[in-house]
């Protein structure tokens, strides 16, 4: 799983974030290192919906977090619009906050409980936005219609007293209300019950369409990740194994890992065919002692010698498809 | 012992059947009627799927079952007969006997449900000696091969490992090891996987499946998730405020669904095979106050089919044609007088029915007042 590789890379001119080489490490006891993120290549074309999916642990929520420079990478580039964030100062990334933010997994604790709606959507603004508090609350407005809720009755109120949906809206507006360009949602549905989860879809691909915005979601869910994205990543122990056209991916998977996970996926239909032989205990190796080579190849059936020794890099197999894998499960075209 | 002996002879007899079973919780606010008046039978061997949003009850409706909410603010009434025993109206210390020997439980957190400073081999061996008397190097020999059973590596080792030095996955299967120690004839999982990982899930549900068939026996699956019960039960039951609204034999259920909250649940999860960018279906409004339930049906303020009569009469329960489908709806989904009322909500511009007709959001409050609204206004 390797994950090296930049032949997925996209002409830089029609990406507005590009990230290369992308390594996240955290300290951990005894001097050793948590490799989280070890040499991953993204990029992200202006209006697209780029999904990762990976289980947890795989790095990608850091991954995320690391292209808006929360914290700043180990190592590797982060660039949006041509300019580099690594190497930015940070009253220069400041500057560029109200292009890139960021929506979180739980909706209740990421608002402040103690203050009323409209100051929490207002405060972007506060600090970034016009001077004049009528055209701020012209704003404020405006964005609470966008998600759906009535500003006249919400205003006042506290987080407490919306329910999870509710809130989880409020913070799209709280995101939405400077203009930004990219949003990166981390697990923005993870916390909500389907129907609730359903509604916050269809509410991100409608607010995407009509404020032009590009998506870097990410979440578990395969279901979820697919049905709103244009490109998605497969994430494994901070390595990318497979990306690719969403359709394309879920419909020929070419690693072995995205095959394992779509087939754990559960499916509501008692017809789907369902795969009860896995019983075997597999775990997630340590990220602080990484498998050599392809990092899989400690639960992959296919994997060989080769694996153990040489890292896979990331290859086409067809037109938007890209895998890293000795033994794809695809044939590998011109 | 001989009494249960010779009652496990008459194989006609259900496992266990829940009559009006009603769970009701005193609080300052008012009385929480978290289950109210849930019936259901479960045969020996069977296994049925317990599907809900949260707050839905069904969790408190496990655990009712089981005999495990007790409090000085809690209110039970019906009946649960297990193997023709009454659990209701055992003394609680008689339920002793009860738990881990013949009714076992899964708790959804493996980390909190097992004692962090117990190494598991203990954990998992406690029933063993306890319930059935078994000497300590015997209770271990067992608990190893228990252990195995679940797919634990190195199981002779493990047995003396703390639950911390575990994975989440394992450690969930120390649980199930733990439930199925002294070969109980009732398995309650109460959302097994739900703190898991989905390749972890896949292994824990085929563990629980393999385990089921082995020992036959009967298995309630509690879950949000209608993908964990698709494939693995025979029966699902369907929970919306503390009640059943349908129930049917698990195909039958997906093939069929005649309950407009089933359908709308099933509308409403994304699924790999369809294509990027499928319009999902929302449900308008939010989950009933249990509190101050809406009249009538407790799922009307939210129905994009519902009439008049929705809002004032509680549909019952009730089987229609074969094999034991049960719906607590006036107006089915898929029968004429469904469409009708269809076709008018949306004459009448009924704000969840425009919600699912044109896929737009609308919030819970304008829900919240048109229900109000139709239940106020004369009949």
């Amino acid at each position: 799983m390797a994950g090296s590789g930049k032949a997925h890379l996209r002409d830089p001119a029609s990406t507005i974030m590009r990230v290369e080489d992308l390594v996240v490490e955290f300290p951990a006891p005894r001097g050793q290192k948590v490799h989280a993120v070890s040499g991953i290549s993204l990029d992200v074309m202006q209006g697209e919906t780029l999904g990762i999916v990976g289980e947890s642990g795989c790095g990608k929520s850091t991954t995320a977090k690391a292209m808006i420079q929360l914290p700043r990478p180990t190592s590797g580039s982060v660039t949006f619009k041509g300019t580099e964030l690594t190497t930015l100062k940070d009253e220069e990334l400041r500057q560029l906050r109200t292009d890139l933010q960021i929506i979180f997994q739980d909706p209740v604790s990421s608002l402040n409980p103690r203050r009323k709606v409209a100051d929490v959507i207002a405060e972007p603004l506060k600090v970034w936005g016009p001077r004049d508090k009528a055209v701020q609350a012209e704003k404020v407005n405006a964005m609470l219609d966008a998600v759906g809720i009535d500003p006249e009755i919400s205003l006042g109120k506290r987080a407490h007293e919306f329910s999870g949906g509710q809130c989880q809206r409020l913070s799209i507006a709280r995101a939405l209300v400077v203009e930004p360009q990219v949003i990166i949602c981390d697990e923005p549905v993870s916390a909500l019950d389907v129907s609730v989860q359903a509604q916050i879809l269809n509410l991100l691909e409608d607010l995407k369409a009509e404020y032009n915005l590009t998506l870097v979601f990410i979440a578990h869910d395969l279901a979820v990740v697919k049905n709103i994205s244009d490109r998605v990543a497969v994430m494994y122990l901070g390595k990318i194994c497979e990306v690719a056209e969403s359709n394309a991916m879920y419909d020929n998977p070419a690693h072995p890992y995205t095959s394992l996970l779509l087939n754990s996926s559960p499916e509501p239909d008692p017809e789907a065919v369902l795969d009860e032989t896995s019983m075997e205990q597999a775990e997630l190796p340590s990220p602080i002692h990484p498998p050599s080579g392809c990092r899989f190849r400690t639960r992959c059936p296919r994997a060989t010698d080769v694996c153990e020794r040489v890292e896979p890099e990331l290859r086409r197999v067809d037109d938007d498809h890209f895998v890293a894998c000795h033994f794809p499960l695809v044939d590998i075209g011109g | 012992m001989t009494t249960r002996d010779s009652r496990s002879l008459e194989a006609e007899e259900p496992l266990l059947v829940v009559q009006d079973l009603k769970t009701h919780f005193e609080l300052p606010a008012g009385m929480v009627k978290a289950v109210d008046g849930v019936s259901l039978t479960l045969k020996k061997g069977e296994s049925l799927g317990i599907v809900g949003e949260s707050g839905s009850g069904k969790t408190v409706l496990s655990r009712s079952i089981m005999r495990l909410v007790v409090g000085n603010n809690v209110h039970s009434s019906g009946s649960v007969m297990f193997e023709g025993r009454d659990l209701m109206a055992m003394k609680p210390k008689k339920m002793r006997d009860i738990w881990g020997l013949e009714i076992a439980m899964i708790f959804q957190d493996p980390m909190t449900s097992l004692n962090p400073v117990v190494r598991i081999g203990r954990q998992v061996t406690e029933h063993l000696r306890k319930h059935l008397g078994v000497s300590k190097s015997e209770a271990r020999a067992q608990g190893v091969q228990l252990l195995r059973s679940v797919q634990i590596p190195e199981a002779d080792t493990r047995f003396d490992a703390f639950p911390h030095e575990l994975s989440g996955g394992m450690r969930q299967r120390v649980s199930i090891a733990l439930a199925l120690a002294c070969g109980p004839k009732l398995l309650m999982a109460d959302e097994p996987t739900t703190a898991l990982d989905v390749t972890v899930q896949h292994q824990i549900l085929n563990l629980l499946n393999q385990q089921r068939r082995e020992r036959h026996m009967g298995m309630i699956l509690v879950t949000h998730d209608l993908g964990v019960v698709a494939g693995r039960t025979d029966q699902i039951a369907v929970m919306y405020a503390g009640k059943i609204v349908e129930k049917a034999p698990t195909r039958n259920l997906f093939a069929n669904v005649q309950h407009p909250y089933t359908e709308a649940l099933l509308r409403s999860i994304p699924r790999t095979t369809n294509r990027n960018h499928t319009r999902l279906s929302a449900i308008a409004g939010r989950p009933p106050d249990l509190i101050n339930p809406p009249t009538g049906c407790s799922f009307s303020p939210r129905c994009p089919y519902a009439q008049e009569k929705c809002f004032k009469e509680e549909p019952p329960l009730e089987a229609q044609w074969e094999g034991g489908h049960e719906k607590a709806c006036w107006f089915p989904v898929g029968t004429p007088e469904n469409k009708a009322a269809w076709e008018r909500n949306l004459a009448a511009r009924l704000p969840q029915t425009v919600a699912v007709a044109e896929g737009r959001l609308v919030d819970e409050s304008v829900i919240d007042a048109t229900a109000a609204n139709m239940t106020g206004a004369p009949g």
